[in-house]
């Protein structure tokens, strides 16, 4: 049997109404992350973790580089990886996206939180925190210290380490004994108090 | 007997069959502008959110990363949507008696989550991968716009398949280096030389097989 124009045309009009009312496809029936849900007492499709879950990767046994710690529990001072510059490098970006808030770009504890109210944590080049094992600062970074939180569920252990050699090279950077310089960094150092000077030629009188 | 036509019913016979064309080309036009209208891709449309949350003031004015908040925009499929653990990280002693953010602190106490209302929600057909794309060099603004000048959150671009295509077709327009993907204001130079390189540098290629986003 053939549908008569009419009935062809009727179709192709109800064809063309309805196909953009249904959503199945674009909406299926199948979580995304975070996604609300219906079926679970608190609205969440993602489960919360049961106490005590330890992360597949994550070896049992509390190895140096998931604690910062020695078997005699006192914290380590050297890392617990070859010290690169690609290591540094990632240290610089997450210690920038993660520490600089509060600790400022440089460690001096001033970051933009502190200014808009934040208790102010002590700056990295105090004598202290000089002197303080590497371990010490991924033991702060894992389990956070004073009003600090946690960041063991932000920056992976990975990323702590890198986070911690950085803060090194920062305080090597503020505390360099000057014999330590070479030549060429001396004559730079020199050149840029003359520069200063003489961009501030008053600055000595006042 | 009189003449049942008279001679201005041509005019209108053609009147009518052109005005026919007319108004089925223009029903075409007006369906096809309703798709890629902000109506349609809710492009540019600010959703209400429990909290009025400023992406300018957190980013812009305060200099935090995408990253301190979105942790597995790196590593993962999805950026991520930070726990209210992350907001009170500095929330526990700033604005910490603010009306405003007592959803926030209600969250935080009982352990129920913030529900914020999904700004960027691809179909469900479509398997976006986020880290691919940073890991190739796609900054955040390229996709995001000006999140940083966003004081509530909106959508910046259509998300519509054509607008997909226009870097998959043409990645070395848009890919930028890994060191600016999170910066807001970085712009070429000279993007034809330099996305050339990167092109070249990051093996980055022009992914317009169905299957690559259709599963």
């Amino acid at each position: 049997m053939r549908a008569s124009p009419t009935t062809a045309l009727l179709m192709l009009a109800v064809a063309l109404s309805a196909g953009a009312c249904r959503q199945d496809m674009h909406d299926q029936p199948r979580y995304e992350p975070l996604e609300a849900s219906s079926f679970f007492d608190n609205g969440m499709s993602s489960r919360p973790l049961v106490e005590g879950t330890v992360a597949r990767e994550m070896p049992i046994e509390k190895t140096a580089f998931y604690t910062g710690r020695t078997p005699n529990d006192e914290f380590v001072t050297e890392l617990p990886m070859p010290l690169d510059r690609e290591l540094l490098d990632r240290g610089r970006t997450r210690f920038n996206a993660f520490c600089s808030p509060c600790h400022g770009q440089t460690g001096d504890g001033l970051g933009m939180i502190v200014r808009r109210g934040f208790k102010q944590p002590t700056s990295f080049h105090d004598q202290r925190l000089r002197e303080s094992p590497v371990g010490y600062f991924f033991h702060v970074m894992s389990n956070g210290f004073g009003q600090m939180s946690s960041y063991a569920s932000q920056v992976p252990p990975q990323d702590r380490w890198a986070i911690a050699a950085y803060i090194s090279a920062l305080q090597l950077s503020h505390n360099i004994p000057v014999d330590r310089l070479s030549a060429e960094e001396r004559q730079q150092l020199d050149d840029s108090i003359v520069g200063s000077a003489e961009a501030h030629p008053r600055a000595g009188e006042e | 007997m009189s003449q049942i036509f008279k001679p201005s019913t041509n005019t209108l016979a053609r009147v009518t069959l052109f005005g026919a064309l007319f108004f089925a080309l223009v029903s075409v036009w007006i369906l096809v502008s309703l798709n890629r209208s902000a109506y349609a891709t809710r492009q540019t449309i600010v959703r209400m959110q429990p909290v009025p949350f400023s992406h300018d003031h957190h980013t812009e004015a305060m200099g935090i990363s995408c990253l301190y908040c979105h942790t597995s925009a790196e590593d993962s499929a999805f950026a991520g949507v930070p726990p209210t653990a992350t907001c009170m990280n500095c929330h526990k002693l700033i604005w910490n008696d603010s009306p405003m953010l007592e959803p926030v602190r209600a969250s935080f106490r009982s352990g129920e989550p913030i529900q914020w209302a999904r700004v960027h929600d691809l179909p469900d057909f479509v398997y976006f991968n986020h880290s691919i794309h940073i890991a190739k060099g796609v900054g955040c603004v390229t996709c995001h716009g000006r999140v940083d000048k966003m004081p509530l959150m909106k959508q910046a671009v259509s998300l519509q398949m054509e607008w997909c295509l226009e870097c998959h077709r043409a990645p070395q327009d848009f890919v930028r280096p890994r060191s600016e993907i999170y910066n807001m204001e970085w712009e070429a130079e000279d993007q034809a030389a330099l996305g050339a390189k990167l092109v070249e540098q990051y093996d980055i290629q022009s992914m317009m097989s169905c299957s690559v986003c259709h599963r």
